[in-house]
């Protein structure tokens, strides 16, 4: 807003706010909402019992854990990998920088099929695995297990540059004021990261529960056990249930949004608290 | 801007003299039959009419391809693996009329197929029949009913054998494809997954097939790996094929189009089918392909469900029979 009034040194508020909205609403907004009136145009009775039949909710949960779960393993495990890649030096540095975007290019399916020879109890993983009695390929295991390959990108990518940008001179001072290690971690570092590791942890769980390709082949899809909401869909417009589909699809819109929004305004907070103090 | 306007006219100028294309929408397992057909009846259509004719061919899970068709590809020919997806395509679409089955012979199937098992060479497991399939122990393998065309004829093949042997019994029919789905580990979501799954991950014992998936999986895998074995029964299952009127009369394709779904019915057309393991029409064809093909007595989804509407509707919609396989509590 304010932007309009002090006639800033950026020029064109007025057009670029325009294109933006424009941009978002042919891109974002207008498929969005076609979701929405899709589902809404069949009535709230057809919506209701094709969102609360059992075999969908114990999709929508089970999709909604995982995801969760996957999540937060890739926000430790990816804060620790942009560490490493921003604190240190070694050698092959620069191949394990672009190793880590891989599971964005590659084709999920690829990855899917890739992990379910691994982990099956014949693969190279799953092998080891199963005299322990622990199955991964076609368990909620094995689904987790996709969704961190796939969200691992996310949180490493959203946390590296700002570690990099981090000022030094801030943890010498800190440093300098008697602080262990650990303090100048998790009093200094951590902090001013946690925004970032927050868009990571939200962008690695909505982009979970939306995943399908790379899941698809390591799930099992057994109803009520291992079938992921994504795969219902799917199914739904199988039977040429267009508005069953996307009722389905409209909840893990919603709550995606949802997520997005709450960790939005968290990382707002936290910003403006490191602001002021 | 020119530039694209150049290109857009010298595109349509080549598609103007160019050969005439034809888009065939099809479901998985038919690659192979079209990949060697296509070649045949280009030369066909060559020779007969003097054009050029250009075969492109879409593949995926037959219902998936019935929704494209329905949301706007331009199919001049559907050939998918139930009839039920192509009355969809006339009832949501409007596309082809109603009565397009009675078009072509046999039911507008050229060839039909059925549902065998696959098991691992010498069959440890000595399976032999569907009773087989729901003892305790043995894993079967066989991909969502749900998502996949394939599956549904397996379904609809083991719950048809249940039937005829316990005097036509629904109860005990559900009982046993209940029993046959608790020994199935992975569902996976089209028939090449499942393929997958018991062939490279060697995950179960027996895979329910296609005829013609069974027989290419064991000329391309070994046949010191896998056995073919027929059980007692199984069902007929009768993959049609239609010209899509409203879509082919539009791009001015309807007549190539009608000679490109009649030629499947001639001697090469037959043969061809024959070849790549599915069942052909043609009695004298079939006659001299019969030791190909094991022999076992068939029955069709109208004789025992109705037709597949009904069936559909009974089994595998939402709430279905299928679902309550799954239901908490059973």
């Amino acid at each position: 807003m304010s932007a309009v009034r002090r006639h800033g040194i950026l020029p064109g508020f007025w057009p670029s706010l325009g294109f933006t909205v424009l941009y978002l609403s042919l891109i974002v907004l207008i498929p969005l909402s076609a979701v929405f009136l899709r589902s809404a145009s069949v009535g709230a009775e057809h919506f209701w019992k094709s969102i609360a039949a059992p075999n969908v909710v114990a999709a929508l949960r089970l999709s909604f854990s995982t995801s969760f779960v996957a999540a937060l393993v890739s926000a430790v495990v990816g804060y620790l990998v942009a560490w490493v890649l921003v604190r240190y030096s070694f050698p092959g540095k620069a191949v394990i920088d672009a190793l880590v975007d891989l599971p964005f290019a590659l084709p999920t399916a690829v990855a899917g099929i890739a992990l379910t020879s691994l982990y099956t109890d014949n693969g190279w993983i799953g092998r080891h695995l199963a005299p322990l009695g622990i199955k991964v390929a076609f368990t909620s295991i094995g689904i987790t297990i996709a969704l961190i390959f796939i969200g691992l990108p996310f949180v490493v990518r959203s946390v590296q540059p700002v570690l990099e940008d981090a000022d030094a001179a801030v943890e010498e001072a800190a440093q300098s004021l008697g602080a262990t290690r650990w303090q100048v971690f998790s009093r200094v570092i951590f902090p001013m990261t946690r925004p970032a590791l927050l868009t990571g942890f939200a962008l690695a769980f909505a982009r979970g529960l939306g995943e399908y390709g790379s899941v698809i082949f390591i799930a099992g899809n057994l109803p009520m056990k291992t079938e992921i909401a994504p795969l219902l869909i799917v199914s739904k417009l199988e039977q040429y249930d267009y508005a069953g589909a996307t009722a389905i699809a409209a909840v893990v819109l919603l709550s995606s949004f949802l997520v997005l929004l709450a960790i939005n305004i968290l990382q707002r907070r936290t910003k403006q608290y490191l602001e002021v103090s | 801007m020119k530039l694209i306007f150049l290109t857009m006219a010298a595109v349509a100028l080549v598609q103007a003299a160019g050969p005439v294309k034809l888009l065939n929408v099809s479901y998985d397992p038919t690659r192979e039959l079209y990949q060697e057909y296509n070649a045949a009846f280009a030369k066909h259509w060559k020779a007969k009419t003097g054009t050029d004719v250009q075969i492109n061919q879409s593949h995926g899970g037959s219902g998936k391809q019935a929704r494209s068709v329905i949301d706007g590809l331009q199919a001049d020919v559907v050939t998918l693996a139930l009839a039920y997806d192509i009355d969809v395509i006339g009832e949501k679409a409007k596309l082809l009329p109603a009565n397009w089955q009675t078009r072509l012979g046999n039911n507008s199937s050229p060839y039909t197929s059925t549902i065998v098992f696959l098991v691992r060479k010498g069959n440890p497991k000595k399976i032999k029949d569907w009773d087989d399939l729901v003892r305790p122990g043995i894993g079967v393998i066989t991909p969502n009913p749900k998502t996949s065309g394939g599956a549904r004829w397996s379904y609809l093949a083991a719950w048809g054998y249940a039937l005829k042997h316990n005097n036509n019994s629904e109860v005990k029919a559900r009982e046993f494809v209940t029993k046959l789905f608790k020994n199935v580990p992975v569902l996976d979501s089209g028939a090449r997954g499942s393929t997958t799954t018991f062939v490279q991950r060697g995950i179960g014992d027996v895979l329910l097939a296609w005829e013609n998936e069974a027989f290419l999986a064991i000329n391309e895998l070994g046949k010191d790996k896998f056995e073919v074995i027929a059980p007692s029964v199984s069902i007929l299952a009768e993959p049609p094929v239609s010209v899509v009127d409203k879509v082919a009369a539009k791009r001015g394709t309807t007549e190539v189009a009608k000679g490109y779904l009649e030629y499947l019915y001639s001697d090469e057309g037959q043969e061809i089918i024959a070849k790549n393991y599915y069942r052909p029409a043609s009695a004298k064809v079939a006659a001299k392909y019969v030791a190909q093909f094991p022999k076992l007595s068939l029955f069709t989804v109208v004789e025992i469900f109705g037709g597949w509407q009904k069936a559909q509707k009974t089994h595998f919609d939402d709430g279905g029979v299928f679902d309550k396989i799954y239901a908490p509590g059973n």
